[in-house]
């Protein structure tokens, strides 16, 4: 496997690590997207979590990883065995982190007839996609604005059902999709499309470090990488470690986590105070609340968590004025600060 | 062998950044370099090869690649012939260990250049296509040729920012473009130094510093200087960077990207003290220490002296940071149904007036021949077969078909429209027009998305006119551009007209159909050289407006003043431009005016070339 960079070297970028570990918490607060300048360490990021990433349960022999532990999401192929008096046996496999390459074709993000046996012996069978490799999982599309429309309409499609329906070819088939869409990409390139803006839980911008310093230690660091890369990450594998053990006990507290009414009523009344649409950004400032909160070793959902994530939450799915000066990032720390106090 | 000192000939730099790229294209990434096809360039070009091993790839990437040759795919024949799947290399994959040659890189799609930094970043190229999911390792280095003409015109921000350095042979000469110092044996023995050059921590704080003295956010831009100060140690034979090294991959990596000079303070703390005040030596280098200039200053010195003319004299106008003209040309294409450039094939019906593209449709029914002939019932013809004369022949289709297998090609076509707008900043109401153009070109900007409209800004004032925003389709660029507006001063109308249509012939060029949007009360009173008077400057604007009419621009004027002015109508008259009168119109308006005048205009029939 490539060797990637250690997730704890990455120097700053707190909001955005911070982001990314909530999703891995809770795949529920419905991904991450990280928006900003240029060699800011974005998709180092992502790649350097799936690196992070505890096991999990897998069915042994199912194409798209079903969990054993929920039969109602089970996929045809498992029910199908199930129905047969297999019983399933699991083992432990990597979360799976998928890139979606831009130059992808639709077939290889659906999945579409198996090549191999058509051509050799004339069979009809489905090769599963790139949707079905990330069921579970998270997948991770670099420069998303640039990605082809009719992607795009796709991913919406199945990002909203989490089922990967296929009719095509000949081939009728359904499947379980849920993973986390984590995206990432330059404003500059241009703006991304509402639906898909409204698809991502948490939204963080990226900015080059100011304080010199810093900028120092992440030349520093890289370079020490690019040296070597094998011995720096293994300087790194106890931080990494440590962080792998917190995501895995957060995931496990996550449960008990208690969302007291104060904090609902406080996401409420944040949420309408700043005119955001519908109630997904109450939905993702609770839960993200709530992972937070499991990853912070606490008991129950405060003031605190939703301060620290209320920016994340709620910056892109405030209503767009264009003659409005002030950033949507300025406007959420504002609201913030006028209920919780400084 | 010497180092050049400070300051070099551009194409003494040239021969030393193509050394240091051939120690190390990796590392470096690429080379940018902006010249036009000529003697000079092909000269640089061959000293390149000459340099490289001759073992190594060296390939070049068309403009107008299709994803199946870049990243990779189906080999159709190869397929057919097999019976199973065989996977066709693309070009990024080939070039690994080598050189990719990418012509014409000003003109470089945004696609293509997201395809080919997520391939430098990642060392692998990703395939998931025409059913085969594949992952190739490639390492190389990119030479960018860019044949711009304008500052404007230049390759993808994204290229850019990775590319490590960067050259201009554009005013070199054929006369000057004699000298090489390095031979391939020099390159051999610098890639064998090349992993045991030490870096002290003082150079990679110097490079840091002085990449942020020059407003130069990317922090790749530090590390790609490290890169060529390895390969310059390596090439000289150094085990470590050296001042003379750091100062070379400053004047290279820095010099074209700096934003800003650095502020103007006291002069450096006199020479004398730096023994004791200077960080500890790195313990590798002994000679060098004598240096009686701090590095960062040596550094900063040498990229200052490599920052263009030009850009050094508009850094110096601004004081401050300079707008980033990073070039968001990312989706900027319309996609048509028949005309512009393909750019792939999708499931479709080829009657709704689309253009079916053959080689994918065979591709895509080429997997199921087996299949349909077992449905059919048909023996699978036999090569050679029905040779035979007077074989009872059944017309039997050699390939099957079906409506499922269709493919269409896809064209981008790039037909949107570039709106500029032209604000008249001068005087007592400057403020205000100014505040209002802005507000338009944000709504516009706004709603852009689905019609992928750009906008840019001109406003004119005092003697000239100034471009405040380049065409853009970003709204987070607009706001970022438009932060600070100059307001006040006389009317040089004709200056404004002038750079309008300068403007709107370079957008042309760049195959978009450009609109003006002229805000303005009509009375200009400095003429075109800079000197007042109101009737030479109204006769200058007049002349300058038969310009727009001529250039057949499609134009619209929105007259502000409180009253009707006659003086603007007649201005629209003669640029040919539709007249619209606005007094204390607001942003809302005015968008919508432009939206409803101008863009239908546009549409239906407007020359679009």
């Amino acid at each position: 496997m490539r060797v990637v960079f250690p997730f704890t070297a990455i120097v700053g970028q707190e909001e955005m690590k911070l982001a990314l570990l909530i999703a891995a918490v809770d795949p529920s607060v419905g991904g991450v997207l990280a928006f900003g300048d240029r060699g800011t360490g974005k998709s180092t990021a992502v790649r350097a979590l799936a690196a992070l990433l505890p096991k999990m349960k897998a069915i042994v022999g199912c194409p798209y990883g079903c969990d054993p532990a929920t039969p109602g999401t089970h996929c045809y192929s498992c029910r199908e065995r199930v129905a047969n008096g297999e019983t399933l046996k699991s083992k432990q496999i990597p979360v799976p982190v998928v890139d979606l390459p831009l130059g992808a074709t639709e077939d290889r993000v659906v999945g579409a007839l198996d090549l191999e046996r058509a051509l050799a012996k004339g069979e009809k069978a489905f090769e599963p996609g790139l949707l079905a490799r990330a069921h579970r999982g998270f997948l991770y599309i670099d420069e998303v604005n640039l990605l082809e429309d009719h992607l795009v309409d796709l991913l919406l499609d199945v990002a909203a059902s989490g089922e990967n329906v296929v009719e095509r070819e000949g081939l009728s088939i359904r499947h379980p999709a849920r993973f986390v869409l984590i995206g990432s990409g330059n404003p500059e390139e241009g703006e991304l499309r509402p639906q898909l803006l409204d698809r991502f839980g948490l939204s963080v911008e990226v900015k080059t470090p100011e304080d010199i310093k810093t900028r120092i230690e992440v030349v520093r660091r890289r370079d020490a990488f690019e040296h070597d890369p094998e011995g720096y990450v293994a300087h790194w594998k106890k931080h990494d470690e440590k962080i792998r053990k917190k995501l895995s006990t957060a995931r496990e507290r996550l449960p008990d986590v208690k969302v007291p009414d104060a904090a609902l009523e406080r996401a409420a009344t944040l949420c309408m105070s700043l005119g955001t649409d519908g109630l997904r950004g109450e939905l993702t400032l609770i839960r993200a609340g709530r992972a937070l909160a499991a990853l912070d070793g606490a008991d129950e959902v405060t003031d605190d968590q939703l301060k620290r994530v209320a920016p994340s939450a709620l910056r892109h799915r405030l209503r767009r004025n264009p003659l409005d000066e002030v950033g949507s990032t300025v406007r959420v720390e504002r609201a913030v600060t006028e209920m919780f106090g400084a | 062998m010497s180092e050049p000192a400070g300051t070099a000939s551009p194409w003494v730099d040239a021969v030393r950044a193509a050394a240091l790229f051939a120690v190390d294209p990796i590392g470096l990434v690429g080379i940018v370099l902006r010249a036009h096809a000529g003697p000079v360039r092909d000269r640089w070009l061959d000293h390149v090869r000459d340099l490289l091993p001759t073992s190594v790839p060296v390939r070049r990437l068309p403009l107008h690649i299709t994803d199946a040759r870049l990243l990779g795919g189906l080999d159709l024949a190869a397929t057919l012939a097999a019976g199973r799947p065989v996977a066709e290399q693309g070009l990024l994959a080939d070039v690994d260990g080598g050189v990719l040659i990418a012509a014409m890189a000003e003109r470089m799609a945004g696609g293509t250049a997201a395809r080919l930094s997520a391939t430098l970043d990642t060392g692998e190229v990703v395939l998931e296509r025409d059913g085969l999911a594949m992952r190739f390792d490639t390492r190389f280095g990119v030479i960018a040729l860019d044949e711009g003409l304008t500052p404007d015109e230049r390759p993808p921000g994204a290229l850019l920012d990775r590319l490590g350095i960067r050259l201009d042979l554009s005013m070199v000469s054929t006369r000057d473009a004699i000298e090489q110092f390095y031979e391939s044996e020099d390159i051999v023995e610098a890639r064998a130094r090349l992993a045991s050059i030490a870096v002290g921590d003082d150079v990679i704080e110097a490079m840091v510093g002085v990449a942020v003295q020059l407003g130069i956010d990317s922090l790749r831009a530090p590390l790609l200087a490290l890169a060529a100060a390895r390969a310059s140690a390596a090439l000289d034979e150094r085990d470590a960077i050296g001042p003379e090294d750091a100062a070379l991959a400053a004047r290279l990596v820095f010099g074209a990207r700096a934003t800003r000079l650095p502020p103007m303070e006291e002069p450096p703390p006199p020479p004398d003290q730096p023994d004791e005040d200077e960080p500890e030596p790195p313990d590798q280098s002994e000679e060098e220490e004598a240096d009686v200039q701090p590095l960062e200053d040596l550094l900063l010195e040498a990229a200052k002296a490599a920052i263009p003319a030009g850009l050094l004299a508009q850094l110096k106008m601004f004081g401050g940071r300079q707008r980033q003209r990073s070039s968001g040309k990312a989706g900027e294409l319309h996609q048509s149904k028949l005309r512009g450039r393909p750019i792939g094939s999708r499931r479709g019906d080829p009657r709704a007036g689309v253009r079916i593209n053959v080689v994918e449709t065979l591709r895509s029914a080429a997997p199921w021949q087996k299949l349909r002939r077992g449905e059919a019932g048909e023996p699978v013809p036999v090569a050679g077969k029905g040779k035979g004369k007077g074989a009872p022949v059944r017309p039997q289709p050699r390939v099957e078909v079906r409506r499922d297998d269709f493919r269409v090609t896809r064209y981008k076509h790039r037909s949107e429209t570039t709106t500029i707008f032209v604000v008249d900043a001068s005087g007592s109401t400057a403020l205000n027009r100014l505040a209002e153009a802005k507000g338009a070109v944000e709504l516009l900007l706004a709603d852009c998305y689905v019609r992928r409209d750009q906008v840019a800004m001109l406003a004119f004032r005092g003697k000239d006119a100034e471009l405040l925003l380049p065409p853009t389709r970003s709204l987070f660029r607009a706001k970022k551009c438009l932060a600070a507006l100059p307001g006040g001063g006389g009317t040089p109308l004709a200056a404004g007209i002038i750079s309008a249509a300068l403007l709107a012939e370079d957008i042309r060029r760049r195959g978009q159909t450009p609109t003006i949007v002229f805000l303005t009360d009509g009375r200009g009173n400095i003429a075109r050289d800079g000197s007042p008077g109101r009737p030479k400057a109204e006769e200058d604007a007049l002349a300058a407006a038969k310009l727009v009419r001529s250039a057949n621009l499609t134009a619209l004027l929105v007259d502000n003043s409180p009253h009707a002015e006659p003086r603007a109508r007649k201005l629209a008259g003669e640029m040919g431009a539709m007249y619209v009168a606005l007094p204390y119109a607001d942003a809302g308006a005015i968008s919508a005016a432009v939206r409803a005048t101008v863009l239908p205009a546009q549409r239906n029939g407007a020359p679009a070339r």
